[in-house]
C-alpha cells in the first residue's frame, strides 16, 4: 500500500526528498525495517486485514438474527462465527489498532526520538502478532474455536472439541507482542525524550499511551498464563480449573478478567489520547486542564485494575465482594467522566473548524459519552443482575470499543494521513464516510440497549420471535456502518496517488510530529529538536488561511 | 541490580554520565544509533530489562494466586501432597541456585574489570549449575512418575496427610489439583531454566569473542538480571511447595 | 408490552417494579447527562466556529470546575450504587420461610425437581405469592437461569450451590433462558416459568404423583448405608444429622462453619474437607457415587431433619399422596 504512493511524491517536479517511504524499495527493507514508521505500516496493514475479516464474521452475525429461526448457518457454526468475531476484533483488532498503528508511528515523533528505544523488539513485536494471526487464521480454517472469546471454563477445557489449544496459543503469542510495544514505550518515553521535553509539556496522546503500557505490561502476561493454564488443562489432563478436582471455575474468570478488564483501557486509553490531539488543535486552544486530562489517564489504568469482579456479579461470588466491585466500579468512572467534561470544556471560546477528524472527534464524546453512562447501569448491582449476559451489555461494549475506539483511530488516521503518507484525503468523501459511520453505528447498536432490557440474551443463535424488529433494525443499521468502513478504505488507497501533496504541517497544529516532513526521514528530525514550549501552544501558531490545503 | 547503577527512577546518575561517556562516543561499536550516548543506551536497556521483569512477576502471579487460594480451600490435600515432595531434592536445588546466582555476581563483576576469561568461565559455571539444576528437577519428575503423583488417568494417591502424627486420608482428586499446580509452576520455571542456560550459553560465546568491555557489558548485566529473577521464584516455590506442610 | 416491538418487559415479581423504577432513575440522570453533553458540544461548536480575525481565547483550565465536575459525579453515583446494592442485597437474601425447589442444569436443559417429588423439565411451574429458592448445580458446564420478566440471573456452576429466589406476582408464562454460553444449543436451553393463582397451583400440584424429595433422600440414606453411622439412638460413627443444618458446625481443625447447602453437599462428596470436631476421617467418599439428583435429594433429607414441623410434616403427607400411586403403576 505504502509503497505504491513512491512515484507519485516524486512525480511533480519538486526535488525528491528522501524519506522513510522511499528509502529503500525492496520487499526486504519492508520485512527487516527497524524502522517505527515503517512497521507502524506494516502493522496498519495487518491490523487492517483483521479488521475486515472480523466485520466479515460480525455481517455473518447479523445475517442470522435477522430471523428468529437459525436459519443462515448451524448452531455450532454460529456458534464458531462470534467466537471468532470477538477473539479477532478483541485481540487481533482492538487491543494493537490505536497503540501499534498510530502510538507506534507518533510516540517517537512526539517525543523528538530517532525511533523506538527497542527497535529489534518493535519488528519482534509485529512478526509474533503475524505467528498468531497466521496461526489464528490456521485454527479458523481447521474448524475454528467455540467458546466465546472469553474462554469460560470448564466450558472450554472439558466440553468444547474444537481447536480451544491454538486459539489459545494465539492468543498467548499475541499478548507477547502486546507486552513488548509497552515496553517499548515507557522505556522511550522515560528514556529518550528531546531536550526540554519535561512531563508536563508532554502532548496527551503520549501520556494516554504511557498509561495504556502500564496496563499492557501488567496485565497481559497474567491472561496469559490464565490462557496457557486452560491449554495445559486439555493437553496434559492437569486440573487446575476442574470442578471435579476440587478446582474453581471462578478462579479462571477471576484470572481472565484482571487483564481483560484493564484490557478494555488498553482498548480505549490510546483513542482517548488521540481525541486531545484533534480537539485542540481544530479548536486552536490548550486542552482545558492539561493536568487533569494527563492524570486521569493514569487514574483510569490503576483503577482499572481493581473492578474485575463486575463482570462476576450473578457468577457466584459473595455478596459483599459484589458490593466493593460495584463501588470501584464508580470510581473508575470518575477519570472518564472528567475527560469528556475537559473535552468539551477545550470548545469553549476556540476558533472551530469542522475537518473530518475533529467530526470524528464530536462522534466520539458522544458515542463515549452514552457507553460510558451505560457502563454505570451496568456497575449499578440491582440492574446488573437483569441485564449481564444480554443484549445491553453487547450495546454497552460495542458503543465504547467501536463508537470509541474505533472513532478515534479512524479520526487520527485522518489527522495523520497526510504526515504519514504525505497526501491529504478527499475531505468531502472523509466528512460523508464519518456520516455515514456515525448515523450506521447508532442504528445499529442502540436497537440492542432496547433487546438487552427486554432480555434477549447474547450469544443466541435463536430467539423468541418478538425479538425480531428490534434484530431488524439493528441489521440495517450494520450495512450502513459496513458502508462506512469501507468507503475510508477506497479513498485513503486512492489518495496515495491522487491525493494533493501535503506540506509538513497541513492542519497547523502544535507537536513536534508537525515540525518535520512529511513523510518524515527514516531518523524522523535532521536534528534533535529542543523544546522551549508548553504543550498545545496553539496561542504561539500564527492561524494560516481559512481554507486548509484539502481535497474536495 | 547490584553493579549497575542505573535502576528505574535514578536519574541522578544519569544526567552527571554523558559527560564522562562523550569522548568515546565515536569509537562505540555498540551504541546503536536512534541513542544520543552510551549513558542513554544503558539505561534504556536496564529499565527495559526491569519491565519485563515486571510482567514475569505478574505471569508467575497468577499461578501463586491460585496456589494460594486452593492451599486454603483444600487444606489436608495440599498439605499430604506437599509432604510427597522430596524435600532434599528440593533443597539441593535451592543450594545450586543460590550459588548460580553468587556466579552470575562474580560475573558480572569480572565484565565490569574488563576480564574476559574470567567472565567467560563465570558465565560457564552458571550454565553447569543450571543444567545441574534441571537433570535433579528430572530424577525429582521421574519420581512422580514411579509413584503415579502426574495427574492424568494414571494418577493415584493413597497417602495421608500427617497432622503431627495423626494420620488422616484426603480426597485423591484435590491431591491431584496439588500435583497440577506443582508440575505447572515447576514446569514454567523448568522452562525459563532452559531458557535462561540458552542465554548465558550465548553470552559466553559473545564474551569469548570479545563483544564486553568495561564500558559496554549490558547484556551480561541484564542476562544477571533474569537469572536472579529465575533464581528468587524458586526461592518463593521452595518453601511454598515443599516446606510449608512440615511441622514435625 | 406490544407484540412485535417490545420496549418494557413484563413485570411479574416483586423484584421487577423495583428494578424497573432504578433502571428509570438510570435513565432519567443517563438522559440529562447525555442530552446536556451533546447540547454543549454543539452549541459551542457552532458558536465558536473560526471566523476571520478572531482568535481563540486560550484558558489553562480551573481547578474549582475539575474538582466540581469529578466529586458532584460521584455523589451521583454513590446514589446508583446504594440503591443498587439495596436491591441486589435483598435478592441474594433469600426469606427464611421460602419453598425450596431444586434445579440441575445439563447441556442443554432444565432438570426442576420440587420439594414435594414432582418433576419438571425445561418448565417451572409456580404460584404467586409464595416465595421460592431454587438450589441450583450443573452437571457439566457453567449455564445461567435467567427469567426476565422477574428481572433475576443467577450462574449455575458445577461442583456446588447457588441459589436464586422470587416471588411471582402475576400468573402466566414467561421466558426462561440460559444466559451463560454452554455451546452448541446454548440459545435453545430455555423453556417457560409458568406463574399461577395458588388454587391452580394447588390443583397441578395434585395432577401429578411423586414421592416427596425428601422421602427419596431418607430411602437413598438408607440404601447407601449412611443411617449406619449417623444415628441418634445410639452413639455412631458419625455424627448426628438432626438440627445441624444451617446451624454452626465445630470443625476437627478449630474452624466453625455453617451447615449450609453447598456445606453438606461437600461432606457427601468429600467428607474429608471439613472433619467436625470429635469425630474421626472414616467417611468414604461419595463423589462419582451419587448423582446431582440424588445429591439434592439426600440434601432435601438432612435439612427435613432440621425442621421438625415442616419436616415432619413433608414426611407425613407423603402418604397422602400415595394413593396416586397405583393408579400410575
Amino acid at each position: 500500500m505504502a509503497t505504491t504512493s513512491i512515484p507519485a511524491s516524486q512525480a511533480p517536479g519538486s526535488t525528491t526528498k528522501l524519506n522513510y517511504l522511499n528509502n529503500g524499495h525492496t520487499l526486504r527493507s519492508w520485512l527487516l525495517t527497524t524502522d517505527h514508521k515503517r512497521i507502524a505500516l506494516l502493522y496498519l496493514l495487518s491490523v487492517t486485514a483483521f479488521f475486515f475479516l472480523g466485520g466479515f464474521f460480525a455481517m455473518l452475525i447479523r445475517l442470522e438474527l435477522l430471523t428468529p429461526e437459525g436459519d443462515l448457518m448451524q448452531a455450532d457454526t454460529y456458534n464458531k462465527v462470534f467466537t471468532m468475531h470477538g477473539m479477532i476484533m478483541v485481540f487481533f483488532f482492538l487491543i494493537p489498532v490505536v497503540p501499534a498503528v498510530l502510538g507506534n508511528f507518533l510516540v517517537p515523533l512526539m517525543v523528538g526520538a530517532k525511533d523506538l528505544a527497542f527497535p529489534r523488539i518493535n519488528l519482534l513485536s509485529w512478526y509474533l502478532y503475524v505467528i498468531a494471526g497466521a496461526l489464528f487464521l490456521h485454527c479458523m480454517l481447521n474448524g475454528g474455536v467455540d467458546t466465546g472469546w472469553t474462554f469460560y471454563t470448564p466450558y472450554s477445557t472439558a466440553a468444547s472439541n474444537t481447536n480451544v489449544i491454538e486459539a489459545g496459543l494465539a492468543v498467548f503469542i499475541v499478548g507477547f507482542s502486546s507486552i513488548f510495544t509497552g515496553l517499548n514505550f515507557i522505556v522511550t518515553i522515560h528514556r529518550m525524550r528531546a531536550p526540554g521535553l519535561t512531563w508536563s509539556r508532554l502532548p496527551l496522546f503520549i501520556w494516554a499511551h504511557y498509561a495504556t503500557s502500564l496496563i499492557m505490561i501488567l496485565g497481559t502476561p497474567v491472561v496469559a498464563i490464565t490462557i496457557v493454564l486452560v491449554a495445559v488443562e486439555r493437553v496434559f489432563h492437569l486440573g487446575i480449573f476442574d470442578p471435579r478436582l476440587g478446582g474453581d471455575p471462578l478462579l479462571f474468570q477471576h484470572l481472565f478478567w484482571f487483564y481483560s478488564h484493564p484490557a478494555v483501557y488498553i482498548m480505549i486509553l490510546p483513542s482517548m489520547g488521540v481525541i486531545s490531539e484533534l480537539i485542540t488543535c481544530f479548536s486552536r486552544k490548550r486542552v482545558f486542564g492539561y493536568k487533569f486530562v494527563a492524570l486521569s489517564s493514569i487514574a483510569i489504568a490503576v483503577i482499572g485494575f481493581l473492578v474485575w469482579a463486575h463482570h462476576m456479579f450473578v457468577a457466584g461470588i459473595s455478596l459483599y465482594a459484589a458490593m466493593v466491585f460495584s463501588f470501584l466500579t464508580f470510581l473508575v468512572g470518575v477519570p472518564s467522566a472528567v475527560k469528556v467534561f475537559n473535552w468539551t470544556a477545550t470548545l469553549y471560546k476556540g476558533s472551530i473548524t469542522y475537518a473530518t477528524p475533529m467530526l470524528y472527534a464530536f462522534g466520539f464524546i458522544g458515542l463515549f459519552t452514552i457507553g460510558g453512562l451505560t457502563g454505570l447501569f451496568l456497575g449499578t448491582l440491582g440492574i446488573d443482575v437483569h441485564v449481564t449476559d444480554t443484549y445491553f451489555v453487547v450495546a454497552h461494549f460495542h458503543y465504547v470499543m467501536v463508537g470509541g475506539v474505533v472513532m478515534g483511530f479512524l479520526g487520527g488516521m485522518h489527522f495523520w494521513w497526510p504526515k504519514i503518507t504525505g497526501r491529504m484525503y478527499p475531505e468531502y468523501w472523509a466528512r460523508l464516510s464519518a456520516l455515514l459511520v456515525f448515523v450506521g453505528f447508532n442504528l445499529t447498536f442502540f436497537p440492542q440497549f432496547v433487546l438487552g432490557y427486554v432480555g434477549m440474551p447474547r450469544r443466541y443463535w435463536q430467539y423468541p420471535p418478538e425479538f425480531q424488529v428490534l434484530n431488524v433494525l439493528s441489521t440495517a443499521g450494520a450495512s450502513v456502518l459496513a458502508v462506512g468502513y469501507i468507503l475510508p478504505m477506497i479513498y485513503f488507497l486512492w489518495s496515495l496517488r491522487y491525493g494533493p501533496i501535503a506540506d509538513a504541517n497541513p492542519w497547523n497544529a502544535a507537536g513536534l510530529e508537525w515540525q518535520t516532513a512529511s513523510p518524515p526521514p527514516t531518523f524522523n528530525f535532521d536534528q534533535t529538536p529542543v523544546v522551549t514550549w508548553e504543550a498545545y501552544n496553539y496561542d504561539e501558531i500564527p492561524e494560516k488561511e481559512l481554507e486548509a490545503p484539502v481535497a474536495q | 541490580m547490584h553493579n549497575s547503577p542505573a535502576t528505574p527512577g535514578s536519574t541522578a546518575a544519569q544526567t552527571v554520565a554523558p559527560a564522562a561517556t562523550m569522548d568515546h562516543e565515536a569509537f562505540n561499536p555498540a551504541l546503536r544509533h536512534h541513542f544520543a550516548d552510551a549513558q542513554q543506551q544503558k539505561n534504556a536497556a536496564s529499565l527495559g530489562m526491569w519491565l519485563f521483569i515486571v510482567t514475569e512477576i505478574m505471569f508467575f502471579g497468577g499461578m501463586f494466586c491460585a496456589y494460594l487460594i486452593y492451599r486454603v480451600a483444600h487444606f489436608n490435600a495440599f498439605a499430604a501432597g506437599s509432604q510427597q515432595l522430596n524435600i532434599w531434592l528440593g533443597a539441593v536445588n535451592t543450594a545450586v541456585l543460590i550459588v548460580s546466582s553468587v556466579t552470575v555476581v562474580l560475573a558480572v563483576k569480572a565484565a565490569e574489570s574488563g576480564k574476559r576469561k574470567v567472565l567467560v568461565g563465570y558465565l560457564v559455571v552458571t550454565v553447569l549449575l543450571g543444567l545441574t539444576f534441571l537433570v535433579i528437577k528430572g530424577f525429582e519428575y521421574a519420581e512422580k512418575f514411579e509413584k503415579h503423583h502426574v495427574p492424568g488417568p494414571t494418577f493415584n494417591f493413597t497417602e495421608k496427610f500427617d497432622d503431627n502424627g495423626k494420620q488422616i486420608p484426603v480426597n485423591p482428586k484435590e491431591a491431584e489439583l496439588f500435583f497440577s499446580l506443582y508440575f505447572a509452576m515447576t514446569g514454567m520455571h523448568a522452562l525459563h531454566m532452559i531458557i535462561g542456560c540458552g542465554l548465558f550459553t550465548g553470552l559466553a560465546i559473545m564474551a569469548w569473542k570479545g563483544h564486553f568491555t568495561s564500558d559496554y557489558f549490558t547484556p551480561i548485566e541484564n542476562g544477571g538480571l533474569y537469572w536472579h529473577l529465575v533464581d528468587i521464584i524458586w526461592i518463593y516455590l521452595f518453601p511454598l511447595l515443599y516446606l510449608i506442610s512440615r511441622h514435625t | 408490552m406490544s407484540k412485535y416491538l417490545p420496549l418494557w418487559p413484563d413485570q411479574a415479581s416483586t423484584m421487577a417494579s423495583q428494578v424497573d423504577l432504578l433502571y428509570i432513575y438510570l435513565l432519567l440522570v443517563a438522559g440529562v447527562m447525555t442530552a446536556l453533553i451533546f447540547l454543549a458540544v454543539t452549541v459551542l461548536a457552532i458558536k465558536y466556529r473560526r471566523r476571520p480575525g478572531v482568535a481563540a481565547h486560550q484558558i489553562e483550565g480551573s481547578t474549582i470546575l475539575e474538582l466540581g465536575w469529578s466529586i458532584i459525579p460521584f455523589f451521583v453515583m454513590l446514589t446508583f450504587f446504594i440503591w443498587g446494592a439495596v436491591i441486589f442485597f435483598q435478592e441474594r437474601t433469600p426469606p427464611a420461610d421460602a419453598t425450596e425447589v431444586y434445579v440441575v442444569a445439563k447441556q442443554w436443559m432444565w432438570k426442576i425437581e420440587h420439594i414435594e417429588g414432582q418433576h419438571e423439565i425445561n418448565e417451572l411451574h409456580v404460584p404467586t405469592g409464595q416465595n421460592i429458592k431454587l438450589i441450583m448445580t450443573s452437571q457439566d458446564v457453567i449455564h445461567s437461569f435467567y427469567i426476565p420478566a422477574f428481572r433475576l440471573k443467577q450462574d449455575v456452576l458445577p461442583g456446588r450451590y447457588t441459589t436464586l429466589w422470587f416471588k411471582a406476582t402475576v400468573p402466566g408464562r414467561y421466558h426462561l433462558f440460559c444466559a451463560e454460553y454452554c455451546g452448541t444449543m446454548h440459545s435453545g436451553m430455555g423453556g417457560d416459568i409458568v406463574v399461577m393463582k395458588p388454587e391452580d397451583y394447588a390443583l397441578w400440584m395434585a395432577g401429578g404423583s411423586s414421592t416427596p424429595l425428601a422421602e427419596n433422600g431418607r430411602a437413598l440414606f438408607s440404601s447407601l448405608g449412611c443411617s449406619t453411622c449417623h444415628r441418634s439412638d445410639v452413639k455412631g460413627r458419625g455424627p448426628d444429622l438432626a438440627g445441624i443444618y444451617d446451624k454452626p458446625v465445630q470443625l476437627d481443625d478449630g474452624r466453625t462453619v455453617i451447615a449450609d447447602d453447598n456445606y453438606v453437599r461437600e461432606s457427601i462428596l468429600d467428607p474429608t474437607a471439613k472433619i467436625v470436631s470429635g469425630f474421626k476421617p472414616v467417611m468414604p467418599a461419595f463423589q462419582g457415587i451419587v448423582t446431582d439428583e440424588q445429591l439434592n435429594a439426600l440434601v432435601a433429607y438432612v435439612k427435613s431433619l432440621s425442621q421438625p414441623a415442616q419436616g415432619s410434616a413433608a414426611l407425613q403427607n407423603a402418604p397422602a399422596t400415595s394413593p396416586g400411586q397405583p393408579e400410575v403403576q
